[in-house]
């Protein structure tokens, strides 16, 4: 869902002035700066996104939690690979955020290969996940198999997808990572870093709820 | 300079293409209008459903409705009103065309982000319209859709297609007013005209705000329980539907769900639902109010607490929807308790209106009677609303015609009445013409006589035990004195739909040929006034500076009875207005 908001945050440059600032007028430098960046409020519309994101996955491990207490339930294997795959989209979030602060610097070459590396991880990360699910089908546990099974499918599934959303954000920011002259505070990144971010701690919580609780 | 340039690319717009002005438009005003378009054609549906259910409920024999199309009438005419009318107008027609407008910027935040939540609502209208058309109709499972006879497909003749393609409609639709909401939050809090503080938005702005929050956390919900239900049906999941259903005799291949649970989600979502349709009717009629009684609303800032208390309370009430389910008498009682609490903003906020109409100087337009009606509505649907949300009094309520009145009343019709309120108070600045009140008066009156006509006998029917999903009434010897008040329910009803006609000819032949709006027709003093009528893309040529809140009516000392909202503070009335209910 959230990808537009990435790329296609153009916000219209807000009135001259601090909304809400002060009473009185004062028309002689009034024009001067002091508003919301469009940096802010794309970061702040990114921050409502998230909160609307993570009610989204507080329904479904709240009817997960609902579910467990059930005497019937029966628990599935761990998959091996989601523990790589856990270290992976660490590893991925921590390249973000270095090449991040690097392009801050002006870094462009620790820039680029910073967030490429966390587009490649990313890609890693869903490829694992993917793995997992080849072997849980191997085993014969399907969607529909039991209510462990569903809401595994289910979560990291839904996470999946937000994960794709992500990577194609990513996407198109890499071309301009590799251009000559990289966009070294650019909202994109801002805002696709704290949504990445967002979605390893996502996957953190969803880790421990399927198979540690 | 900055602002020289914005001027330009506003000039520049003016020129933008057919494509780009009606249909792909970033403008904030012109994706209002074509939620407006979009609503009032789904009202139309939604209100065609109720005439139907109507004609055979007060005449039940001559089988007008067979009962699974009766059912689908009633579940489509409820979430064709709720989601597609209600929320979608206020949302996505009064939300996007009044923000900018209201708080002074040249438009949202996110004008693309803006565009594309209308074009994920149109597929949501389409694939809702769709299921009216596919084998087996449109769903017929309740607007609430319970598992596990919306989870299986042989549960209910209707249950097939129709009901597969409600959720996807609704969920799309919940991603579309997400977009929308986020946008709203994300303007009111940053684009705001300068001098404009929070405290000194106007109410409409207001309710706005807290339902933009109150969807941004309740509608997440319902997509995950509309996820779940959706593999459910198709993918064979267990998520809401138990282990060893039977159905017609044969034992469903399903295992261990939880259809409560889905009860627990819907209501989750739904309770703030209903707050979504009435926040912004309370913000309107409050506007609406103090501007034709030419005085400032009474109590601004218990008006803005008593709003942002409604929002909070309404996420811990939701068991009171769930009262027969089976619940733990303490749960029952603590959601009793939660539940009454709401009574003591609500009586804040009605206290206020009256206070603000009292002495007033009244200017009995058609808005402010649509408005005053609102109260009413208010009181009337709040006063029931006490009896059902006692638990042991709802054990003998729930599911009647009680609850269709109560609802009715409190939501849907005050709702609607403030919407009405709204369009006539705005049509000036929508469509740069005035509406003729005559007209409205008389839509007006018959619109009140019809609403309470209709909806103020189904408290007996409700009292007698009559349930809303009853099909044939008369079939029950308890029910059949009851029978001639669903006659005159049916009379009434029918004469409230007929009362719309004069809206709808109202509204579409004012805006071909009805005489020109000023600037400022009502002499309000909120910033959409001071922009031109209808406002060009960009709304002002000069962002507007704020010097005071919006309710400075009647100033003592003042040349007119009202201060826009840019006059400077002057040393003649520099009351204590400043900072927004300095009076109260």
């Amino acid at each position: 869902m959230p990808t537009e908001l990435i790329e296609k945050l153009k916000p219209v440059v807000g009135g001259p002035g601090r909304p809400g600032g002060g009473g009185r007028s004062d028309d002689n430098g009034a024009r001067s700066g002091g508003g919301p960046t469009p940096a802010s409020m794309a970061t702040m519309g990114m921050a409502f996104a998230l909160a609307a994101i993570a009610m989204l996955f507080v329904a479904f491990t709240t009817t997960y939690l609902g579910h467990h207490q059930d005497e019937t339930w029966a628990t599935l294997p761990l998959p091996g690979v989601l523990w790589v795959d856990t270290a992976v989209l660490l590893a991925s979030s921590a390249a973000l955020e270095w090449g991040r602060r690097q392009a801050r610097r002006g870094h462009a070459v620790a820039f680029r290969r910073g967030i490429t590396a966390a587009w490649g991880l990313g890609l890693v990360f869903l490829a694992g996940q993917l793995v997992a699910w080849r072997q849980f089908v191997h085993l014969g546990i399907y969607l529909s198999s039991n209510p462990h099974s569903s809401f595994f499918y289910l979560l990291t599934g839904a996470h999946g997808v937000h994960l794709l959303v992500g990577l194609v954000a990513l996407g198109m920011i890499l071309p301009r990572a590799w251009a000559t002259f990289p966009p070294f505070r650019s909202t994109a990144v801002e805002v696709t870093t704290l949504y990445w971010h967002f979605l390893t701690g996502l996957w953190l919580y969803l880790f421990v709820m399927l198979f540690w609780l | 300079m900055e602002t020289a340039l914005a001027h330009d690319a506003h000039v520049t717009h003016h020129r933008e293409g057919f494509i780009r002005h009606y249909v792909f438009s970033l403008d904030h005003k012109m994706i209002g209008k074509q939620y407006y378009f979009v609503t009032l054609f789904m009202a139309m549906v939604g209100g065609a459903l109720a005439m139907l259910m109507r004609a055979h409920l007060g005449w039940p024999d001559r089988g007008i409705l067979d009962p699974e199309t009766y059912l689908q009438a009633a579940t489509m005419h409820g979430t064709v009103m709720i989601f597609f009318f209600l929320t979608s107008i206020l949302t996505g027609a009064f939300g996007n065309f009044l923000i900018p407008l209201m708080i002074g910027a040249p438009d949202m935040a996110f004008p693309v982000l803006n565009m594309m939540s209308f074009w994920t609502f149109v597929p949501s209208v389409l694939v809702l319209l769709a299921s009216f058309f596919v084998p087996g109709g449109p769903a017929g499972n309740g607007w609430t859709s319970y598992a596990p006879l919306s989870a299986v497909p042989q549960a209910s003749p209707a249950s097939g297609l129709g009901q597969t393609l409600w959720l996807v409609a609704i969920l799309i639709l919940m991603i579309s007013a997400l977009f929308g909401s986020l946008n709203f939050l994300t303007t009111i809090i940053n684009m705001r005209a300068r001098g404009l503080s929070m405290g000194r938005l106007p109410l409409t702005i207001w309710g706005i705000f807290i339902t933009a929050i109150l969807a941004l956390l309740s509608f997440p919900v319902l997509m995950a329980a509309l996820t779940m239900l959706l593999m459910d049906r198709v993918a064979g999941t267990s998520f809401f539907v138990p282990a060893n259903l039977l159905i017609g005799g044969t034992l469903v291949h399903h295992s261990g769900g939880e259809p409560l649970l889905w009860q627990h989600l819907f209501w989750f979502f739904g309770h703030p639902e209903v707050y979504i349709l009435i926040l912004t009717p309370m913000g309107i009629v409050s506007d609406v109010i103090s501007t034709f009684s030419r005085k400032p609303i009474f109590g601004y800032k218990a008006m803005i607490l008593s709003l942002a208390a409604i929002g909070f309370l309404s996420f811990l009430v939701w068991g009171h929807h769930m009262f027969v389910s089976g619940m733990n008498p303490i749960l029952g009682a603590t959601f009793t308790i939660s539940t009454m609490i709401i009574a003591i903003p609500s009586a804040i906020k009605t206290f206020n209106w009256l206070t603000t109409l009292w002495q007033g100087r009244t200017r009995f337009t058609t808005a402010l009677l649509f408005a005053v009606a609102f109260v009413s509505l208010f009181v009337t649907g709040g006063l029931s609303g006490i009896f059902l949300a006692a638990s042991p009094v709802d054990l003998y309520f729930h599911d009647t015609y009680f609850v269709v009145a109560h609802f009715h009343f409190v939501m849907a019709a005050a709702a609607l009445f403030a919407i009405f309120a709204g369009t006539y108070y705005w049509f000036p600045k929508m469509f740069g013409r005035m509406m003729n009140e005559r007209l409205g008066k008389i839509h007006f009156v018959l619109t009140f006589l019809g609403i309470y006509g209709t909806f103020f006998p189904m408290h007996f029917l409700g009292t007698n035990g009559m349930s809303r999903r009853l099909y044939t009434p008369n079939f029950y010897p308890f029910l059949s004195q009851v029978q001639p008040l669903d006659v005159f329910i049916s009379i009434c009803a029918f004469g409230l739909g007929a009362a719309q006609l004069i809206f709808i000819y109202n509204f579409f032949a004012t805006i071909l040929r009805g005489p020109k709006a000023e600037r400022n027709p009502w002499e309000a003093n909120t910033l959409e006034w001071t922009a031109d009528s209808p406002p060009p893309h960009g709304n002002w040529p000069e962002p507007p500076v704020v010097h005071r809140w919006p309710y400075d009516y009647s100033v003592p000392g003042a040349a007119e009875d009202y201060i826009p909202q840019t006059v400077p503070a002057s040393p003649a009335y520099a009351g204590g207005h400043g900072g927004g209910g300095g009076e109260s």
